[in-house]
């Protein structure tokens, strides 16, 4: 079954740049361990070496936040969509990031901002 | 009560409307599933975030943290700056806002003309640059006082001793409430307070999901989660995309008469979620969600006009909430 995992950027560099991609899996675990398998590596960033949920990841399934559903034992089905994003306040993101919308004119930012850190 | 002895005694209060029009239908013979709005935009400087910025300023001067004549440096170009500038020139302090250079004309207009002082960090730094400028300007006026919104327990109080009774009182049967997660103080407050006194209530969780711009910036391992967080106090939190919060946004004004701002926009977004789950369990439910301000300081993004597929274009890259 197919289930399509939306990437942020900041981790495309484990899926050859590929904005989704697709696994498969009937919980969040079995999912991570079939991307793993197809990208290698992509599971040491989300899940930490004690097995839990990377504090600044978050995870959610069909826009509702993992760790409210079972967090990794979350059940999925087919056609499910999951969206991978890093932990952000709003404000503190905004103070930060706006400042890094470089040469951004009024409405539209710029074409290509280079990742921090 | 309608007459106050100064702006900051008019504060909270705010009216909870119903919308009969966006409440789900529910069939013959099943309970109700009603929307309730609290309108945080009828506060004085027009945003939820003066319930929080008088209850950080008054706990600084109890606690012997401020003093009159002093200066607060906020680093924020958002609600907060507006409404601390608003406190501070009613309670006697300097404000000094420390902001990127390239944010909105209107929130730099918002802010002169409340008195605060700007301080501009390089656009061309990134990221980095304005987090340095914040900590150089603090390191060089270690007298200047930091509020500190995301890890400052007033913040969360003023929701706790305000938003969360004012809500009860005026919805006694409430089921959910839902709210923004930026600080988390409305939520972590709020829902606190709720859980102690309605058994089962929900509390909801609606958060910003920018365009990806946005989050290219950020390192997964530099993660940021608000000192106020407390996720026990949350039951589901939703990440809402642009363009189902400007959807909202304009269901709110054109179905109901309710002009907000597009974080409005995504909290309904999950308010409705919640609704439709409560028709379908065929239960009854009373869902409150906060309307944080009004749309009158978006209107230049142009998102309130043309197709969706133009309004999410506008606010790409931008941090609507």
């Amino acid at each position: 079954m197919a289930i399509e995992v939306r990437v942020p950027t900041i981790l495309r560099s484990y899926t050859g740049g590929a904005k989704t991609v697709e696994g498969a899996g009937d919980s969040l675990s079995a999912l991570i361990d079939d991307l793993d398998a197809k990208h290698n590596g992509l599971k040491g960033r989300l899940i930490t070496p004690e097995g839990g949920l990377h504090r600044f990841v978050n995870i959610y399934v069909n826009d509702e936040d993992v760790r409210f559903l079972g967090a990794l034992d979350a059940k999925l089905s087919d056609g499910d969509s999951i969206t991978i994003l890093p932990a952000v306040a709003g404000g503190a993101l905004g103070f930060a990031a706006a400042a890094a919308l470089l040469g951004r004119p009024s409405r539209r930012p710029a074409a290509a901002v280079p990742a921090q850190g | 009560m309608a007459r106050y002895e100064s702006l900051l005694d008019a504060l909270g209060g705010t009216p909870l409307v119903g919308l009969p029009r966006l409440s789900p239908s529910v069939p013959e013979g099943a309970p109700a599933v009603r929307l309730w709005a609290k309108l945080e935009d009828r506060n004085p400087t027009g945003s939820i975030k003066d319930r929080a910025a008088f209850y950080m300023v008054r706990e600084a001067e109890e606690s012997g943290h401020l003093h009159p004549g002093d200066t607060i440096l906020e680093p924020t170009s958002g609600n907060t700056g507006i409404a601390l500038a608003m406190v501070a020139k009613l309670r006697g302090y300097r404000l000094v806002c420390v902001m990127p250079e390239n944010v909105s004309a209107e929130r730099i207009q918002l802010l002169r003309m409340y008195g605060a002082e700007i301080l501009f960090s390089p656009a061309a730094g990134g990221s980095n640059q304005a987090v340095a400028t914040a900590k150089q300007v603090a390191a060089e006026h270690p007298d200047w006082k930091m509020l500190y919104q995301y890890g400052n327990p007033a913040n969360a109080r003023a929701h706790y001793e305000t938003t969360g009774p004012e809500l009860l009182q005026d919805l006694p049967t409430i089921t959910h409430f839902v709210a923004g997660l930026g600080t988390t103080g409305t939520l972590m407050g709020t829902g606190r307070f709720l859980k102690e006194k309605v058994d089962g209530i929900q509390i909801i969780a609606a958060e910003p999901r920018y365009g990806e711009l946005v989050y290219g910036l950020r390192n997964i391992d530099e993660g940021y989660v608000p000192e106020l967080y407390d996720a026990s106090v949350l039951d589901r939190r939703f990440s809402v995309g642009t363009r189902d919060a400007v959807l909202r946004t304009r269901q709110l004004v054109e179905v109901e008469g309710i002009f907000a701002g597009f974080s409005s926009g995504a909290i309904l977004h999950a308010a409705l979620a919640v609704a439709h789950d409560a028709v379908k369990a065929g239960r009854g439910a009373d869902v409150a969600f906060v309307i944080c301000d009004g749309g009158w300081k978006y209107l230049s993004t142009g998102a309130y006009g043309g197709t969706l597929n133009d309004a999410e274009e506008a606010l790409e890259g931008q941090l609507w909430a």
